[in-house]
C-alpha cells in the first residue's frame, strides 16, 4: 500500500467540488489559470471564432458532405490478414455487377521509382508510400488496402469489393516489437537493411533504424548514484481518434487536371504526394481542403486519394470515397506500441547522475515510428550530464504508424516519469520537489544533442507545486495523487499568408492552414493585432492550393505559430504600406507617418486604419501584402500533470477525480482555445493511460475496430479538466508564441501511473493499465 | 448493405404473417441497434426486415396488479424508465434499461431485441430471469411460453422457430418483501458491454432469505441462472455469510472466457463481487438490513 | 428492386423522399434531402454524431431506417436556429469554445436542446449521463459540460423574467 514519505500533505484548503456546476471550486480558485507575463490588445483575448456559426448551425462542409453532380462512390477491399502472399486477385465478377464503373488495383499505379518524399513530418521512401495505397504482391497487416472501386452507390461498391477475389498464401506475423526483433523473425521487406547510427548497413532487419545518442559517461554517473531504479515498459498500440472518418472526392478531369476534396491536416502534403505517386505535375492538383473533423497527426498521411484519382481517371467521372469506421482502426495509421527500458540513478542529495533509455517502437508495417521522437523527448525535462539513449524502429504486421500529438514521447514519459518518481520516493523528497531539483533550464543539453534556449520547464514544476490541487488533501481510501512531467519540441516547417485590404476597412487573410480547432481567428489575431484592428475585422479564409503559397502540415504545433508569424509579418508589411498611403495624402515622407492602435499620424493629421482603407483607390490602389516564413525560432513546450484517483481494489476500475494540467505555452493568443488544446490532450492521454488498446488475435487482426469497444473516453469518465496557463515567452516569436497542440498528451499517462502507485501500491509497468490489469497487479502485490 | 425489403404491419395478425411467409429470411425490426449493425457487418443474411413497431401487442407496458408487468417486445428502454409502475415495481428492470448503450441507443433498443438478440452479455436478460420473466411467443400456428432463462441457446442463438415471434414478456407481480438488482461491470461508465453483470432477486421472510434467484451475463455461451447460488440463499440468515456464500457458488457456476473485454479467472472474480454487491443492494430494497 | 416513398416532416416541414428500404435515416438526411449537418463518425451508435430528434425522443439516425420516417417528426441541427437567430445552446458553444473541429458539435447540440428540455437545471453528472453517447475527441468535454450549463442558465433566466 502507499507508503511513500512524499504524499503531498497539507489541511489548508477543502476538498474538490466534482458537482461544483463551473463556479469556482473554493475561494480564490478558478479552474482556468493564466499566468500571464506580457499583453496585448488582441492577442491573449476570447473573440469568437470567424468559422463558428457554421459549425453549430451544420452548415460547415467537411468532406463527406460534398457531392458533385454525377459523383460515383467509392469502396476500398482491404486484406483479412496480417502479413499474406498476393498470389492473384480476380475483380471480374466484380466488375460486371450492375452499377458498376471501375476497379483498380496497384497495377494500375505507375512503378514506384525509389527516391525520398516529403510526407508532412519528414522524408520517407516512395515506395513505402506507395505500397500503403494499394498493395503490390504482399498485404502486410490486416486492412491494408487491395483494391477500389466506384460504383452507382457505397451499397453496390461495397458488394462489388466484397465479390473481388483474392487469393492469399498467409505468412507468420508479428506485433510487436520484440517478436519482430527475434532473430528468427521472418522479414515483412525483403529488400529492408538496418540502418544504424546514422551509416546504411548491409543487415537485413526488421529494424529499420537504430539510434543511439550519449553524453557524459553513464557507467561513472550510476557509480556515483545512491539510488538507481532499472524497470521495462510496454504500450499499447492507441488510434488519434478523431469523430471525422478520412474521405476524398476526385476529379480528373477531361483536360487533364486532378482536382481533390479531403479532410487533411496539410493539402500541399497530399497535392505533393499524390503528385509523386501518380506521376503528374504539382501544377496539374489542385487539393481543395475540407473542414477537418479532427486529425491529431492522423490525418497527415495519403491514404484514398491516389485510388480515388485513379477510380476517377477511369470513369470520367467525380468518385468519392469515405471510409467505415472500422477502415479508420484497421486501414489507417495508430501510434506505435513501444516497448522500453529505463534506467536512472540519482545521489542522496537529490541530484540525478545518470540517465538510460532504450526504446523500440513499432514502425507498423513501413519504416517510421517517431521513435526518434520519443528519444529526443524521453529525458528533456531533466538537466544530467550523463545520458545514454538508444532507439529502435521496428517494422511489425499492423498498420503503418502515424504522428499522433508528440508523436513518441507519450510512450517514452510513460517510462521515465515512473522511475523518475520511484527514486524520488526511494530518497524521501516530494516528486515535484525531485523534479524541481533537476529540471532543465537555458542552456541544458538534450540527449540528441542541441542545448534549450529560453525554456519553461522550472515554472511550469513551480506552478504545480504551487497549485491549490497540488495542496488539497484527499479524501478517501484507494486513492492517490499522481505527478508527470513531459516535453515536446515543437515544429516551424513553412507557412504563407495574404491580407487584402478591404475599402470598409476589413481585411481577408487568406491561408493555407486546415483549421482543426480555431485557428484562423488565432492566425487572424495576431494579424488585428499589428494592424492595430479588432479580430473580428479580420476574415480568415483557409484555401486550396492553388490560391495560396506553400503551407506546411496542420501539425507539430505550429500552426498558430508559424502561419500566425506569416501573418504578422504580411500585417506588417500593409503598416508599411498604410503609412506611405498616409504620407501621399499628407505630401510627407512615409517615415514621418507614425503607426499606433491602428491609426496613422504625422505632424498633428491623423486618420484611422478603416478611414485610409476607404480611400486607397485615390492613394494608389489596392492595398495588399503576401508573406511567407521558414522560422527557426522554435520554443518547445513543458507540461506537467497533477491527478487525482481512486482504485477500486476489487474490480481494478481506475476512476480519475480530478485532473489538472499545467502547460508553457509561451503566449496564449487565444487563452480559451488554448486551454482547449490542453483539456484535449489530456483526455486523450487519459484514454491511452486507461483503456485504450488494439486488442490484436493470435491471427494478427484487430477484435476491436468499433467505438463500441476501443474505448475511447466519454463525459461520464472524466471530471473537468482544470488549466493552468504558464507563459514563459518564446524569444524567437513575434508575439512569444510556443505552440500547445502536443506537449498535453505527454504525461497523462505517467502521471496517472504514479497515482495509481499511491493510491494501492501496483507499479503499472504496461498500457492500458484497464480494470484487469490493475486488478492482477492490485491482488499479486 | 445488400438489399432488403421493408415491411411495417400494423397487426399482431399481418405480423405473424409476414413471418409465416418469410420464415428464416425475415427478422423483426424493433430498435435496430443490433439488427442494422449486424446486418450492414454481412454478418445477417435475411433479406426481409419486418418493422414491429406498430403492431399494438409489441409496444403496450401493461401493469395488474396482483398479476404482473406486460412489457412488449418492442418497447424502448426509455419508455420502460420513464413508467411509473415499473419504476416502483421493477427498480432491478430500471437498473438494466438505463445502463444499454447511452441516451440515444435508449431512445431505441427494446428489451425484447435485447433478448432476440441472445448475447450473452446482454444486460437486460439477468434481471429478466431473476425476476421469473417468461416470454410470449407466437406465430401463425399458435402460442407458446418459454421462461427467460431458457430463451437463449448459444451466442446469437434463441428458442423461436422461424415462424414465430417474441410478443411480450411477463414478469410476475413482486410480493413486496422482495427486493431485486442487476450490477454489471464495464471499463468505462456508459457506452460498454458487461464484462460480466449480475441479476439476482430475493425474498425475506423473518429476517431470513426466504428465496433468491442468481442470473448472471457474460460468462458463459448464453445468460446464466445459476440454481446453486440461490440455494445458498434459501433459509439462511439474512447477512453477509449467505450473500457470500450465494457469491461464492455465483463464481464456481460461472464458465467464463478470455476475450478483449477481460480473462476468464478476472470475469470469475467479477461474478463474485457483483453478486454480492447486487444482493446487497437487493436487501436493501427489499427493506432488510444486513446485519 | 423498388423505392419506398416517405412522406414525413422534417425541422417542421412536412418533406417526402424516395429511398431505397436500405437506406439509413442517416444517409437519408445527407444524400437525400442534402441535409449534411447532421454526421456520420461510426454508423453504429457508439459516436452520437448523428443524433436526431424523431418524435420527440433523441436516436442515433444511423440505427434508424429511412422507411421509418413515415409519419415521424423529425428535428436535425439545421432546425435549431430559428430564423436568423440561434438557439442558446449554439450562442453558450460559440463562447464557450465548446467546438475545436466540429464534427460532433451537431449531434451535442441537439441531444443538449433535448435535455434541456425534458430537465432544465441538470447538474453537472446528470448532463454528463445524457450526453455519454456522444463522443468528442478534441475538447475532452470540459468546455462542452461548461457551455450546456450556461445555455441553461441563459434559458432559464428568460423563462422566468
Amino acid at each position: 500500500m502507499s507508503t511513500s514519505t512524499a504524499e503531498p500533505t497539507s489541511t489548508s484548503a477543502a476538498p474538490a467540488d466534482k458537482s461544483s456546476n463551473g463556479a469556482p471550486r473554493r475561494d480564490g480558485y478558478e479552474p482556468n489559470m493564466v499566468l500571464a507575463t506580457q499583453t496585448f490588445d488582441v492577442v491573449g483575448t476570447r473573440p469568437v471564432r470567424h468559422d463558428g456559426a457554421d459549425k453549430v448551425t451544420g452548415r460547415a462542409l467537411y468532406g463527406a458532405d460534398l457531392a458533385l453532380a454525377g459523383t460515383l462512390h467509392g469502396a476500398i477491399l482491404r486484406s483479412p490478414h496480417a502479413h499474406a502472399r498476393i498470389r492473384s486477385i480476380d475483380t471480374s465478377r466484380a466488375e460486371q455487377m450492375d452499377g458498376v464503373h471501375a476497379v483498380v488495383t496497384a497495377d494500375d499505379l505507375p512503378e514506384a521509382e525509389d527516391k525520398l518524399v516529403d510526407v508532412g513530418e519528414g522524408d520517407t521512401r516512395l515506395s513505402y508510400v506507395h505500397g500503403n495505397v494499394l498493395a503490390k504482391g504482399k498485404v502486410l497487416y490486416q486492412g491494408h488496402a487491395v483494391a477500389g472501386v466506384a460504383a452507382r452507390n457505397q451499397h453496390v461498391a461495397l458488394e462489388a469489393a466484397n465479390a473481388i477475389v483474392v487469393d492469399y498464401e498467409p505468412l507468420p506475423s508479428y506485433m510487436t516489437a520484440p517478436e519482430a526483433m527475434a532473430p528468427d523473425a521472418e522479414l515483412l521487406h525483403s529488400d529492408l537493411r538496418m540502418k544504424e547510427f546514422g551509416e546504411q548497413t548491409d543487415k537485413p532487419s526488421n529494424v529499420a533504424e537504430h539510434f543511439h545518442w550519449t553524453a557524459g559517461d553513464v557507467a561513472e554517473g550510476f557509480a556515483a548514484s545512491d539510488v538507481v531504479v532499472e524497470r521495462t515498459f510496454d504500450t499499447s498500440t492507441v488510434h488519434q481518434g478523431y469523430i471525422e472518418p478520412h474521405n476524398v472526392t476526385a476529379l480528373w478531369n477531361h483536360d487533364g487536371r486532378l482536382h481533390i476534396w479531403c479532410s487533411t491536416q496539410g493539402a500541399f502534403v497530399v497535392r505533393d504526394v499524390t503528385s509523386k505517386i501518380l506521376e503528374v505535375p504539382v501544377s496539374n492538383i489542385k487539393v481543395t481542403p475540407m473542414e477537418i473533423g479532427g486529425g491529431f497527426g492522423g490525418k497527415i498521411p495519403v491514404y484514398m486519394e491516389p485510388v480515388a484519382a485513379l477510380l476517377s481517371r477511369k470513369t470520367g467521372r467525380p468518385v468519392k470515397i469515405v471510409m467505415s469506421r472500422e477502415d479508420v482502426f484497421t486501414g489507417t495509421g495508430p501510434t506505435p506500441g513501444s516497448h522500453s527500458r529505463v534506467k536512472v540513478g540519482a545521489s542522496a542529495d537529490g541530484k540525478i547522475q545518470a540517465m538510460e533509455a532504450t526504446l523500440a517502437y513499432e514502425a507498423g508495417a513501413y519504416p517510421g515510428s517517431f521513435v526518434a521522437p520519443g528519444g529526443m523527448c524521453v529525458f528533456a525535462a531533466y538537466d544530467c550530464a550523463n545520458l545514454s539513449v538508444d532507439c529502435y524502429d521496428v517494422v511489425v504486421n499492423k498498420p503503418s504508424s502515424a504522428a499522433y500529438r508528440a508523436p513518441g514521447a507519450t510512450q517514452a514519459a510513460f517510462a521515465a516519469e515512473q522511475v523518475i518518481d520511484e527514486i524520488a520516493s526511494k530518497l524521501g523528497l516530494d516528486p515535484v520537489d525531485f523534479r524541481l531539483r533537476n529540471a532543465a533550464k537555458e542552456g541544458t543539453r538534450r540527449a540528441d544533442g542541441p542545448k534549450f534556449r529560453r525554456i519553461g520547464c522550472e515554472e511550469v514544476l513551480q506552478a504545480v507545486r504551487d497549485h491549490p490541487h497540488y495542496a488539497a488533501p484527499l479524501t478517501g481510501p484507494n486513492q492517490g495523487r499522481g505527478v508527470a512531467v513531459g516535453f515536446w519540441f515543437n515544429v516551424g516547417l513553412e507557412s504563407s499568408c495574404t491580407l487584402n485590404v478591404n475599402t470598409d476597412g476589413t481585411v481577408h487573410l487568406v491561408e493555407g492552414s486546415t483549421d482543426i480547432g480555431g485557428t484562423r481567428t488565432s492566425i487572424a489575431m495576431q494579424a488585428a493585432e499589428v494592424l492595430g484592428i479588432a479580430a473580428e475585422e479580420i476574415l480568415p479564409e483557409v484555401v486550396d492550393t492553388d490560391s495560396v503559397g506553400f503551407t506546411s502540415v496542420t501539425g507539430g504545433s505550429r500552426t498558430t505559430f508559424a502561419t500566425g508569424w506569416a501573418a504578422h509579418d504580411a500585417a506588417q508589411k500593409i503598416v508599411a504600406e498604410m503609412r506611405a498611403r498616409a504620407a501621399k495624402l499628407w505630401s510627407v515622407e512615409a517615415d514621418q507617418v507614425q503607426h499606433a492602435k491602428g491609426v496613422y499620424s504625422s505632424n498633428g493629421n491623423s486618420i484611422a486604419f478603416r478611414d485610409l482603407a476607404a480611400m486607397s483607390s485615390k492613394t494608389g490602389g489596392p492595398v495588399s501584402a503576401t508573406a511567407t516564413v521558414k522560422p527557426r525560432g522554435v520554443g518547445g513546450s513543458f507540461s506537467a500533470n497533477i491527478v487525482d484517483v481512486e482504485v477500486d481494489p476489487e474490480t481494478g476500475k481506475v476512476e480519475i477525480l480530478r485532473f489538472t494540467a499545467v502547460q508553457d505555452v509561451g503566449k496564449a493568443v487565444h487563452p480559451s482555445y488554448v486551454e482547449g488544446q490542453m483539456q484535449g490532450g489530456s483526455v486523450q492521454g487519459i484514454g491511452w493511460a486507461l483503456n485504450e488498446e488494439y486488442f490484436m488475435g493470435a491471427d494478427g487482426t484487430m477484435k476491436n475496430s468499433s467505438l463500441l469497444d476501443y474505448r475511447m473516453p466519454t463525459t461520464l469518465d472524466l471530471p473537468m479538466i482544470d488549466t493552468c496557463i504558464v507563459e514563459v515567452a518564446n524569444p524567437g516569436h513575434p508575439f512569444g508564441v510556443r505552440g500547445v497542440g502536443e506537449a498535453n498528451i505527454v504525461p497523462p499517462p505517467a502521471a496517472i501511473a504514479n497515482a495509481i502507485h499511491r493510491a494501492v501500491g501496483a507499479r503499472m509497468q504496461r498500457l492500458p493499465m484497464s480494470p484487469p490489469a490493475v486488478w492482477a497487479e492490485v491482488a499479486g502485490s | 448493405m445488400h438489399w432488403i425489403d421493408y415491411y411495417r404491419p400494423s397487426t399482431l395478425e399481418a405480423c405473424l404473417e409476414a413471418f409465416a411467409k418469410h420464415g428464416a429470411s425475415a427478422r423483426a425490426l424493433a430498435g435496430g441497434t443490433d439488427l442494422l449493425v449486424q446486418m450492414r457487418a454481412g454478418r445477417l443474411a435475411n433479406n426481409v426486415v419486418v418493422d414491429v413497431k406498430a403492431v399494438p401487442e409489441l409496444n403496450e407496458i401493461r401493469y395488474e396488479p396482483g398479476i404482473g408487468l406486460t412489457l412488449g417486445a418492442a418497447v424502448p428502454c426509455y419508455r420502460i424508465y420513464g413508467d411509473p409502475t415499473v419504476q416502483r415495481e421493477y427498480p432491478a428492470l430500471i437498473d438494466s434499461v438505463s445502463m444499454i448503450g447511452g441516451t440515444q441507443i435508449q431512445g431505441r433498443a427494446s428489451v425484447g431485441g435485447n433478448l432476440c438478440n441472445a448475447s450473452p452479455s446482454a444486460d437486460a436478460v439477468p434481471p429478466l430471469i431473476a425476476l421469473g420473466a417468461t416470454c410470449r411467443v407466437a406465430s401463425v400456428a399458435g402460442e407458446r411460453e418459454i421462461p427467460v432463462e431458457d430463451f437463449c441457446t448459444a451466442p446469437g442463438t434463441n428458442a423461436l422457430g422461424e415462424r414465430e415471434v417474441l410478443v411480450s414478456l411477463n414478469l410476475p407481480a413482486p410480493s413486496p418483501d422482495s427486493g431485486a438488482c442487476y450490477l454489471r461491470f464495464i471499463p468505462r461508465n456508459e457506452m460498454d458491454i458487461a464484462v460480466a453483470g449480475a441479476g439476482v432477486s430475493v425474498r425475506l421472510a423473518n429476517g431470513c432469505f426466504d428465496s433468491g434467484r442468481v442470473a448472471l451475463a457474460a460468462v458463459a455461451a448464453t445468460p446464466l441462472l445459476v440454481p446453486e447460488a440461490g440455494a445458498a440463499l434459501g433459509g439462511q440468515p439474512g447477512g453477509r455469510a449467505a450473500i457470500a456464500a450465494a457469491a461464492a457458488a455465483a463464481k464456481a457456476a460461472a464458465r467464463p472466457i478470455s476475450d478483449m473485454r477481460g480473462t476468464a479467472e478476472y470475469r470469475g472474480n467479477l461474478c463474485e463481487v457483483l453478486t454480492r454487491r447486487a444482493l446487497e443492494k437487493a436487501v436493501e430494497r427489499a427493506g432488510g438490513t444486513l446485519g | 428492386m423498388q423505392s419506398i416513398h416517405v412522406r414525413t416532416t422534417i425541422n417542421g416541414q412536412a418533406a417526402e423522399f424516395l429511398c431505397e428500404p436500405r437506406q439509413s435515416l442517416l444517409e437519408v438526411l445527407r444524400d437525400v434531402l442534402r441535409l449534411t449537418g447532421t454526421k456520420e463518425g461510426c454508423n453504429d451508435g457508439n459516436c452520437g454524431a448523428c443524433t436526431v430528434e424523431m418524435d420527440g425522443r433523441i436516436v442515433p439516425a444511423c440505427l434508424v431506417l429511412g422507411a421509418e420516417a413515415e409519419g415521424a417528426d423529425i428535428l436535425t441541427i439545421e432546425g435549431i436556429a430559428e430564423g436568423s437567430a440561434l438557439h442558446e445552446l449554439q450562442n453558450a458553444f460559440l463562447e464557450g469554445a465548446a467546438l475545436q473541429c466540429g464534427v460532433c458539435t451537431p449531434g451535442f447540440i441537439v441531444a443538449s436542446k433535448s435535455l434541456l428540455e425534458s430537465n432544465p437545471d441538470p447538474s453537472e453528472e446528470e448532463i454528463r449521463f445524457w450526453l455519454a453517447n456522444n463522443l468528442c475527441r478534441c475538447t475532452g468535454y470540459d468546455k462542452i459540460v461548461r457551455s450546456v450549463q450556461a445555455a441553461a442558465g441563459k434559458m432559464q433566466q428568460e423563462t422566468t423574467s
